[in-house]
């Protein structure tokens, strides 16, 4: 997958999480998360975060997101979506796992 | 008898909020919307949300319908394509005009099916019609696929085609409630009515209630959980009607005990449509039973 | 001896003891009675001190001691920041606060702490920049944290000694007669009851009263009689009306609230407390005021009336008493404008300080005598300890108030709250902090289920006939981690900057300063 633009995803509302994505040539998956919840559930979104994109075999992308409280299934579709928007492809993504 | 469907809770399907808690309310069932509360540049999104939302989350036995973009739309395709694979119980489809549209839909679902190993027949369809045509042809609609468990009138782009608009006692949505209503009890299918905007009128939305169940519609789709609580308690048999259905119901076992061909009761015939009927008002009285809140403002 | 008019006294009598003859002076010399010195009851004297400064200097503050203040005025309180501003100006230090509580108004309290004006904080509540503040180790000496019950218990008691009490009043006549609003003018800071500050007024030392709406004598009905002050200031405001008090509390429209005080109102009615004449006493917002709402159709329903309600007065409740649903009720603090209305001109709505409603010194107090409490909560865990005072990123955010009061003294203590917010389950295996112990909770309603308390048998039993859905508290948790998955604990550093007293002064839990994240802004 070749990530020629910025894409970003999601809202600023409760619940929801922010996903920009953009290329990081050759320097693996960077997460820059600001979150509500961040001393709770921190580990856990940078940790959905990273396993959405290398399920999709997706390794050098900087990532930054502002989470207000989105559950697992959120943040996958959050990120699923921005990296379609920034391979500026309609993958069908959920034809995996 | 069939499930339930008195009330279908509306949910934008690009509002994770919403989506997480939309079971709680108690609605009959919700419906995930991908089409018309959905901006065009947020298709794919809501689209991937709902798909991962219906993989993770439990609803319980609420009854998950998702309404997808029409296939001539350049969205639908893809909505089919996911959605499917995500096991929703029904998939809903908008503007339908054609019993062909519905049979497209129809493969289409079937193909998807059989690819993820689904046995065939688990995805039901609902359709709605939403234009003059789409009425017009609501009973061919109806019987178009075995999947099809009922038929919505969407009113909004109805009177938009009819060149009129929505007034408080609904004159202009009579013609199609009553064709739909005709195609859905010819077709063995539920009849859904249509949304109820203004959610602080109370008073006109109890009225539109009382008259949709009074023409024998199934159900409706509503906006706001304020709204489930008074669909269930218009549908809510009262206590006269449950006595006599319980009634009804018992000469029946009474009758097949004794062997007998013709059953009456307090001198009057029962026939099968008495004791469908019967049946119906006792299935609604036991989902009102489950809402402890119901069962004590059971009104006689 | 002769005496003042000229009359031959002897100096004792066999049986009656020693005489002290007449003196032709118009007041009594003693100090006695309660301790109240002379100051007070002479008629004479003039009250009324020309500023804040000058009350603070006649009542004699000095470095150290303890004064306190009512919180009737809630975010619109302008007496806290009046008074601390003068005590800086004069150069005192080392001041020991004892407000009824604190809101977010008070920030300025930060700068006092900070030049040492302030040592140490006795609080029912924090809020605002001041809350974070603490929670990031501001203090050295922890804010101790009080119930409603527990404040007046001590001050009563003699175990917290008010120096000086600085008590802000709507209404006041030059002899110290005040009130929380005036029945022959319309006060602009009305508050309606003044019920924690009738306790300061009663026993502390000294009692410094500010008003901006001297009336003249007698300013009558009174809630501080006169005999209890030592100073009045006049000031052109005490308080923002807009932050004392709204017209009306509104119900939520919040769909998720609504469905909980829905639930909340079925538990009432089949707890078996649901009889004629009970009584009551609700949160003032959210679900937990929401409840009355629903329990309203379920009493005209079942032609049940209330005997009295207690709190925390709203507009809600005001509207059931008007309406003939509740009998009687009993204020500690009016909410709105509504309430301060309902105050001033029903007769069966009374004003009651704060150890009559919740001392636990007094053994037939308010507070005991309710059979239906409904609470909210931050947090609860699975032996039932409720949580009200800090968020879940482990910062203070509220206040104990009459929480454990209540929950103690009811027969059926509720509590109502959403099974997750936003990303955060309200069931824990432990609460960060313990406000109301477990074995006075009762029921816990939730927008996915109930949770009834084992030691409640009878109440346990009584919902589940009834067919509500009841689960175990394990179950509502792992219901929650279900959708949320499980939050990691809060980090916190070693200091402690808050100790929790429960309402017998007993030290019920503490809070720890918050390990905060690296990219975290202080913004005050």
């Amino acid at each position: 997958m070749k990530i020629h633009q910025t894409g970003i995803a999601g809202t600023l509302e409760s619940s929801d999480i922010t996903i920009h994505i953009e290329a990081n040539e050759g320097k693996g998956i960077w997460i820059e998360l600001k979150s509500t919840v961040e001393n709770q559930f921190g580990k856990q979104i940078r940790y959905i975060i990273k396993d959405t994109l290398q399920k999709q075999d997706v390794t050098d992308v900087f990532v930054r997101a502002i989470d207000k409280g989105a559950l697992d299934c959120t943040i996958r579709a959050r990120v699923l979506t921005a990296l379609s928007r920034a391979a500026n492809c309609s993958l069908k993504l959920w034809e995996v796992k | 008898m069939g499930r339930l469907r008195r009330t279908m809770l509306y949910v934008p399907g690009n509002n994770p909020g919403m989506i997480r808690d939309a079971h709680i309310y108690g609605s009959d069932s919700i419906m995930l919307d991908l089409e018309d509360s959905i901006s065009i540049k947020e298709k794919d999104a809501a689209r991937m949300l709902v798909y991962q939302s219906l993989k993770t989350l439990d609803y319980g036995n609420t009854e998950v319908i998702v309404r997808v973009n029409g296939l001539n739309s350049p969205f639908g395709r893809d909505d089919f394509e996911a959605i499917a694979r995500a096991k929703p119980d029904g998939i809903r489809l908008p503007k339908t005009e054609t019993p062909e549209e519905v049979q497209e839909a129809d493969e289409l679902i079937t193909q998807i099916e059989r690819q993820s190993g689904l046995e065939q027949g688990t995805i039901k369809l609902i359709a709605a019609v939403e234009s003059a045509l789409g009425v017009i042809n609501a009973f061919r609609i109806a019987t178009a696929s075995k999947r099809l468990i009922g038929i919505a009138i969407g009113a909004e782009d109805f009177v938009t085609d009819m060149r009129t608009s929505r007034s408080a006692d609904g004159i202009e949505l009579l013609a199609a409630r009553g064709q739909v209503l005709l195609a859905a009890r010819a077709a063995g299918i539920d009849a859904l009515d249509t949304v109820f905007s203004d959610i602080n009128d109370e008073e006109g939305f109890t009225r539109e209630v009382k008259l949709i169940k009074q023409m024998g519609f199934d159900g409706k789709s509503i906006i706001n959980p304020r709204q489930i609580d008074i669909v269930h308690r218009v549908f809510t048999p009262t206590n006269e009607e449950v006595g006599k259905a319980s009634r009804i119901m018992e000469a029946i076992r009474e009758a097949e005990k004794k062997g007998l061909g013709v059953i009456s009761l307090e001198g009057k015939m029962i026939d099968k449509p008495i004791v469908e009927r019967a049946g119906r008002v006792l299935e609604l009285y036991d989902a009102a039973a489950k809402n402890y809140a119901l069962r004590g403002d059971r009104h006689a | 001896m002769l005496n003042g008019v000229g009359r031959d006294i002897p100096n004792e009598i066999y049986g009656i003891g020693g005489l002290r003859p007449y003196e032709k002076t118009i007041c009594s010399q003693r100090n006695d009675m309660n301790g109240m010195s002379v100051y007070k009851k002479n008629p004479g004297r003039k009250k009324v001190a020309a500023s804040i400064q000058e009350a603070i200097k006649a009542a004699g503050l000095r470095d150290g001691m303890t004064i306190s203040f009512h919180h009737h005025f809630r975010n619109g309180d302008y007496v806290v920041n009046m008074v601390m501003e003068a005590i800086a100006a004069m150069g005192i230090k080392d001041i020991v606060i004892f407000p009824s509580s604190l809101s977010d108004i008070h920030s300025p309290l930060i700068g006092h702490i900070k030049n040492g004006v302030v040592k140490r904080i006795e609080t029912s509540g924090l809020r605002g920049a001041m809350a974070h503040a603490v929670s990031d180790g501001l203090m050295d000496i922890p804010v101790v944290i009080n119930s409603h019950g527990g404040r007046a218990r001590a001050i009563a008691s003699g175990e917290m000694q008010i120096d000086v009490a600085f008590l802000g009043v709507p209404s006041c006549d030059p002899c110290g007669n005040a009130n929380g609003y005036s029945l022959e003018n319309s006060a602009a800071s009305e508050c309606g009851s003044l019920g924690y500050a009738k306790v300061d007024a009663q026993y502390a030392k000294k009692v410094v009263l500010i008003t901006d709406n001297l009336v003249g004598y007698p300013n009558v009905p009174f809630g501080i009689p006169e005999s209890q002050v030592d100073y009045i200031v006049v000031v052109d405001s005490i308080g923002d009306p807009k932050g004392i008090a709204s017209g009306a509390t509104r119900y939520t429209n919040n769909p998720k609230d609504l469905l909980i005080a829905k639930c909340a109102a079925d538990v009432i009615a089949a707890s078996g407390y649901f009889n004629d004449g009970f009584s009551l006493q609700t949160g003032s917002g959210g679900a937990s005021l929401a409840v009355t709402r629903f329990l309203r159709e379920k009493m005209l329903e079942r032609n049940i009336k209330a005997g009295f309600a207690l709190g925390g007065i709203t507009s809600q409740i005001v509207e059931l008493h008007e309406e003939g649903l509740i009998g009687k009720l009993l204020d500690v603090q009016s909410f709105d404008l509504r309430a301060v209305q309902s105050l001033k001109n029903n007769r069966f709505h009374y004003q009651i300080d704060a150890e009559y409603y919740a001392s636990p010194d007094n053994e037939g107090c308010a507070a005991h005598q309710l059979d239906v409490v409904v609470l909210s909560a931050l947090e609860i865990d699975l032996d039932f300890n409720v949580n009200v005072i800090t968020g879940s990123d482990g910062v203070i955010m509220g206040a104990s108030g009459g929480h454990s009061d209540t929950a103690a003294g009811a027969s059926a203590a509720i509590i109502v709250a959403p099974l997750v917010r936003g990303r955060m389950p309200t069931v824990l295996e432990k609460v960060n902090t313990v406000i109301t112990p477990g074995h006075t909770v009762d029921v816990l309603v939730t927008d996915q289920g109930i949770a009834v308390n084992p030691i409640r048998q009878d109440l346990l039993y009584n919902l589940k006939s009834s067919g509500l859905p009841v689960y175990s508290i394990e179950e509502l948790k792992e219901k929650a981690e279900k959708v949320v998955g499980r939050p990691e604990p809060i980090l916190w550093e070693d200091k402690i900057v808050g100790l929790v007293k429960y309402r017998d002064g007993s030290a019920i839990d503490f809070i720890r300063q918050v390990k905060r994240s690296k990219e975290y802004e202080r913004r005050y």
